[in-house]
C-alpha cells in the first residue's frame, strides 16, 4: 500500500499533466468551438450574437466546391497509399527477420527527414524543365514537357510520397499478427487463394487498413504546404482554407468551422476503427 | 514465380521512396544557376547558405527550440507515463484519451487551437508559444515509448526497493529511471526531430520576433527553386539520419 509520504509525488506528476492537457489540450479546443459560432470581428477576430452562420458558411457553392475537391484529392491520396501499401506490407512480412529490421529502418528515414524538403524535392523532379521531363524528351517518349507541377496530380503524388510510411506500418503490424494456422485452416476446409483472401486475410487485416486510412485521410485533407508547392492555387485542401481563414481572411468563425469538420472526421474515423478491431476480438475469442 | 515478385515489388517502392531523396543530395553539389541541368561539382549552396546571416540565425534558433521543447516534454513525458503505469487515479481512461486524440489529431486542428488560446490569454508569438505548442505535440510519443519500455518491466524490482523502505521518490530515482533510460533518450531524440520539421504548427504560432528553420525554407521554396534548399535539405537529411541511427541503436542495445 502507499503510505501518506509517497503521496505528494503523485500529486505533483498528475497535477502537472492534468495542467498541461487541460490548458493546452482541452482549453484550447473548448476555444475553436465556441469561435465556430461567433461572430466574425475585423477588430477583436469575434464578437457576439451567436449563430451558425459559420457552419452555413461551409455550404456555400465557392467552398463546398474546394471542401468536395479537397476530399477527392485525400480520398485518392488514400486509396493509392492503400493499393500501394497493403501489397507492401504483405510481401515486408514475408521477408526474413534479419531483413526485415533493415527494411523497416530504411522505412522510417524518411519520417525522420524534413517533410518540407521532400516536398520540395519533388518539385526538382516534376518541373517542366525538371528531371522526368527531360527524361522522357531525351527517349524521346514526349516531344514538348508535360505540364506535372501545379496540377491535381501533383498534389496526390506529393501527399502520397509523405503519408505512405504511415500507411504501410499500421498495415504490416496486422500482416505480422495473422497467423498462418488460420491461412492453413481455410486452405484445408477446401478454401480456394481468393476465398481465404476475401473471408480471412481482409477482415483480419481490417483494423490495420483503418488505422492507415486514419493517419492517411487526416494529414491529407490538412497539409497545406503541398499544394502551396506543388498544386497551384486551385488545388486546395481543407488545411489551406483554414490557414486562409485564420491568418489571412481573419474569418476566426469559418476557420474554426472548417476545422471542426476535420475533427469530426477525426472521431468517425477512430470510432470506426475500434469497432473493427472489437469484432476481431470477439471472433478470436 | 512466388519469390521474385514480391521483392520485385519492395525494391521498386523503395526506389520511389527514395529517388527524390537522392536527386535532392546529388543536386545540392551542382554548380548550375538554374538548378535542372548539371554544370559541374560545386560547394557554392553550401558556402552561400553560411553566409546567409539570416539563415544561419533561423538555424540557431531551430535547434535552441528543438532541445528545449524536446527537453521539456521528455521530462513531462516520461512522469506522465510513470504515473500512468504506476498509479490507479480517476481519470486515467481520459488521460489516456486525450494523449491519443493528440496524437492523432490533424496538426492543423492542434495549431489553431493554440493560436485561440494564445492570443485570449495575450501571449506575445515567439519562442514560449512555439515551446508550449512544440511540447504539447511531442508529448504523446515520449509517452508511449516510456510505457512500452515500461510494460515489458519486471514488476518485483520497485516492490523490492519499497519494501526496502525507499520512498517512492527515490524508488523512481534509484530503480524507475535507469530502467527507463534507453526510451527516454529515444523519446527525446523523436521529440527533437518532431520539433525541428514541424512546419504547421510553427506556421500559426511563431512571430516574428523569433524566425525558425522551416518556417524559413517554406517562405523561400513557394516561389520558384533555390539551389540553397538542396543543400540546407541535405544538411538536414544527414543531421536526421544521425539522430535516427542514435535511438535505433540505444533501443537495441538496450534490448540485449
Amino acid at each position: 500500500m502507499h503510505s501518506v509520504m509517497q503521496q505528494p509525488f503523485k500529486t505533483a506528476v498528475l497535477i502537472l499533466v492534468w495542467g498541461w492537457l487541460l490548458f493546452l489540450v482541452l482549453a484550447p479546443n473548448l476555444l475553436v468551438v465556441g469561435a465556430s459560432v461567433m461572430t466574425r470581428d475585423p477588430v477583436s477576430f469575434l464578437s457576439l450574437p451567436l449563430n451558425l452562420d459559420a457552419y452555413r458558411q461551409l455550404f456555400d457553392p465557392l467552398y463546398l466546391e474546394v471542401f468536395l475537391h479537397s476530399l477527392y484529392m485525400a480520398a485518392m491520396t488514400t486509396l493509392v497509399c492503400l493499393l500501394i501499401g497493403y501489397p507492401f506490407a504483405w510481401a515486408l512480412s514475408k521477408v526474413g527477420k534479419q531483413r526485415q529490421l533493415i527494411l523497416i529502418f530504411l522505412l522510417i528515414v524518411p519520417f525522420w527527414t524534413n517533410s518540407l524538403v521532400r516536398t520540395y524535392a519533388l518539385k526538382l523532379i516534376l518541373a517542366t524543365n525538371g528531371l522526368l521531363n527531360s527524361a522522357l524528351m531525351s527517349i524521346g517518349l514526349i516531344d514538348e514537357p508535360l505540364q506535372l507541377l501545379y496540377t491535381e496530380g501533383a498534389v496526390i503524388i506529393g501527399l502520397v510520397y509523405l503519408l505512405l510510411p504511415f500507411m504501410i506500418l499500421p498495415l504490416y503490424s496486422v500482416f505480422e499478427d495473422l497467423k498462418q494456422e488460420l491461412l492453413l485452416a481455410s486452405h484445408d476446409l477446401g478454401a480456394g487463394r481468393f476465398s481465404t483472401f476475401v473471408h480471412v486475410i481482409v477482415p483480419l487485416t481490417l483494423p490495420g487498413v483503418l488505422a492507415g486510412v486514419m493517419l492517411v485521410l487526416l494529414p491529407a485533407m490538412g497539409l497545406f504546404f503541398v499544394p502551396d508547392i506543388l498544386g497551384g492555387s486551385r488545388n486546395l485542401l481543407v488545411g489551406n482554407v483554414i490557414k486562409n481563414q485564420f491568418l489571412d481572411a481573419r474569418n476566426w468563425p469559418f476557420g474554426a468551422a472548417a476545422s471542426i469538420v476535420l475533427t469530426v472526421t477525426m472521431a468517425f474515423l477512430m470510432f470506426a476503427h475500434r469497432l473493427s478491431k472489437r469484432r476481431i476480438g470477439e471472433e478470436g475469442a | 514465380m512466388t519469390r521474385w515478385l514480391p521483392r520485385t515489388y519492395l525494391t521498386l517502392v523503395y526506389l520511389l521512396l527514395y529517388v527524390p531523396i537522392v536527386v535532392l543530395v546529388v543536386f545540392s553539389f551542382n554548380d548550375s544557376r538554374t538548378g535542372y541541368a548539371w554544370g559541374g561539382l560545386s560547394l557554392r549552396w553550401y558556402e552561400s547558405l553560411f553566409n546567409n546571416r539570416a539563415m544561419v540565425n533561423a538555424m540557431w534558433n531551430s535547434l535552441w527550440l528543438a532541445l528545449s521543447a524536446a527537453t521539456v516534454s521528455t521530462v513531462i513525458g516520461a512522469l506522465t507515463a510513470l504515473a500512468l503505469h504506476r498509479y490507479r487515479f480517476r481519470g486515467k481512461k481520459l488521460l489516456n484519451g486525450m494523449l491519443f486524440v493528440v496524437m492523432m489529431s490533424p496538426e492543423i486542428v492542434l495549431a489553431i487551437s493554440l493560436l485561440a488560446l494564445f492570443l485570449l490569454v495575450g501571449l506575445q508569438l515567439g519562442y514560449v508559444s512555439l515551446l508550449l505548442a512544440h511540447v504539447t505535440f511531442c508529448l504523446p510519443f515520449v509517452v508511449i515509448t516510456v510505457m512500452a519500455r515500461l510494460s515489458g518491466f519486471d514488476e518485483s524490482l520497485p516492490e523490492a526497493a519499497r519494501d526496502l523502505g525507499a520512498s517512492d521518490f527515490t524508488m523512481t530515482r534509484t530503480v524507475l529511471i535507469p530502467v527507463i533510460m534507453p526510451a527516454l533518450l529515444a523519446g527525446w531524440l523523436l521529440g527533437f526531430t518532431l520539433s525541428l520539421d514541424d512546419v504547421v504548427v510553427s506556421t500559426f504560432v511563431s512571430g516574428p520576433s523569433y524566425e525558425i528553420l522551416p518556417l524559413r525554407i517554406y517562405s523561400m521554396v513557394r516561389v520558384g527553386l533555390k539551389p540553397e534548399v538542396n543543400a540546407l535539405g541535405t544538411l538536414l537529411l544527414v543531421f536526421s539520419l544521425i539522430m535516427l541511427m542514435l535511438s535505433q541503436w540505444i533501443l537495441i542495445r538496450s534490448k540485449r
